[in-house]
């Protein structure tokens, strides 16, 4: 483990190349970011105060932060930020280095045992499947929820299971759902 | 293939077939009305949400992702969505796996466990682009059947239609034009509100980190779309329309409130003014209710 900013470049550099991840350095802390951010006129969210949190490598203070959360990825600072920073990819990456140790909520967490147990984050039930034959759809559309479909329902496991997504949100494959709620819930 | 050639592999995503299946229904019926054919994607699951699972765990969302892209590119066809999830996901990653080959690499080795491969031959489109650019503005207009002459339309647009806008390519996210002119073919009026180009609330997981909380942007959302005359809210992606819709009826629950301001997908809108009832679009099964004047 390096700095926060050396493991920002690092795990979000795999994905989005590391020049995108090392923009984090250009921060003037203008503020222009906070100035457009909509969850920054209902939320405690002040984007450029986690940017400087990032670069003063307060890792323990961000990952522990309520606001980190209420970002909803609208990319406005990100599209406005007159020095190129790539805010909304380094929060999404500061999140997911949160969450590898341990800091993600049960709701946030359950979202996982939804595509894990059907392949989809927002599952069909016997209701949506009536709304579908009113519109005169099948009933069940031909995804990995679909019976049929099992082997390919367990591709998407097997990526999750190659990525260790089971183990960080400590999901049980026998229960098929989270382990130990009430402990993690009652640590937070 | 269709006459003038033009078939597609829906990518449904979640939000659409299994909560709103009326803009699945809407879309497939408008695209037909063009000769536009949709094909099934069978097996494809979650896109997965790219503010959510990008939020959890990156290295997770994108070979997900790149799975869903490899069932398009074994159809040999490019994609369509309805949704600005699906969109923000699907493309971001066909465009970080086209312009990273390592990462490309990294992200087959994970799909070969089950004898599947990313190559890159597919290309992620917004159903209302093919409506803008592939069917066009004349051919749309010809199959108006009931002009929504005074109807004062709020747009929304989301936020991973636009943005960012390197990836999307459709121009400035601060004057975007699409969708107003998709309003303006059915003789609408779309009509400027504040904060118009705010996001619902929904995404980045904030919906399910603080509910309450996201509500109150999308209050702000309907409350400013109100006041400046609008009729109804039109909008490109399955997520913001629970959000907006049923989002509605938790506020009316939570905030004591009484909203009901009807809330439609670009293609239910369109279908509308094409002659289609509200229940072949499937807009009599949502929280919000549609007035006489749009169904007259």
């Amino acid at each position: 483990m390096g700095t926060l900013y050396e493991d920002i470049v690092a795990y979000g550099g795999e994905v989005f190349g590391e020049e995108h991840m090392e923009t984090l350095k250009a921060c003037v802390q203008c503020g222009k970011c906070t100035g457009g951010c909509p969850s920054g006129r209902n939320t405690a969210l002040r984007t450029r105060k986690l940017m400087q949190m990032a670069l003063l490598d307060l890792r323990e203070e961000i990952f522990n932060a309520p606001e980190l959360w209420f970002c909803t990825t609208c990319f406005t600072c990100y599209e406005r930020c007159p020095k190129g920073v790539k805010t909304t990819d380094i929060i999404r990456t500061i999140r997911n280095l949160a969450a590898k140790e341990g800091h993600m909520s049960v709701p946030h967490r359950m979202i996982g045992v939804y595509v894990l147990k059907t392949g989809h984050a927002v599952p069909i039930g016997p209701d949506q499947m009536k709304l579908r034959e009113k519109v005169g759809l099948a009933s069940q559309p031909p995804t990995t929820q679909h019976p049929d479909n099992k082997d390919q329902l367990e591709q998407v496991r097997t990526i999750f299971k190659s990525t260790n997504y089971d183990v960080m949100i400590d999901f049980d494959w026998d229960t098929m759902n989270l382990r130990g709620m009430e402990k993690k819930e009652g640590k937070k | 293939m269709t006459e003038d050639g033009r078939e597609y592999a829906y990518f449904l995503g979640c939000i659409t077939p299994n909560r709103y299946p009326g803009i699945e229904a809407a879309t497939k019926k408008v695209f037909k009305e063009f000769g536009i054919e949709t094909k099934e994607m069978v097996g494809a699951s979650c896109c997965p949400a790219p503010g959510v699972f990008g939020s959890f765990d990156l290295h997770t969302w994108l070979p997900v992702a790149a799975r869903n892209l490899a069932i398009a590119e074994e159809m040999e066809l490019e994609i369509y969505v309805t949704c600005n999830g699906c969109y923000g996901s699907l493309q971001e990653a066909d465009h970080l796996l086209k312009t990273h080959p390592h990462i490309k690499e990294r992200v087959n080795k994970i799909l070969a466990k089950f004898g599947r491969e990313y190559k890159g031959t597919t290309k992620v489109n917004h159903s209302i682009v093919i409506l803008h650019d592939v069917i066009g503005l004349d051919r749309l207009k010809e199959k108006i059947k009931k002009p929504l002459d005074d109807v004062n339309v709020a747009v929304h647009y989301g936020c991973h239609f636009l943005k960012p806008r390197e990836v999307r390519g459709h121009g400035s996210s601060e004057t975007p034009y699409i969708l107003e002119d998709l309003i303006r073919v059915t003789g609408a009026k779309d009509v400027d509100y504040k904060d118009k180009l705010m996001c619902c609330g929904a995404g980045g997981g904030n919906r399910t980190a603080d509910t309450p909380q996201s509500l109150e942007w999308t209050r702000q959302k309907l409350v400013n779309a109100i006041m400046a005359g609008c009729d109804c809210m039109v909008h490109p992606c399955a997520f913001c329309h629970l959000q907006l819709d049923r989002g509605q009826a938790e506020m009316n629950k939570a905030f004591g409130t009484s909203f009901n301001f009807p809330i439609l997908f670009a293609t239910q809108f369109i279908g509308l003014a094409m002659g289609y009832s509200q229940e072949e679009l499937g807009l009599d099964i949502q929280t919000s209710t549609m007035p006489e004047k749009l169904l007259k």
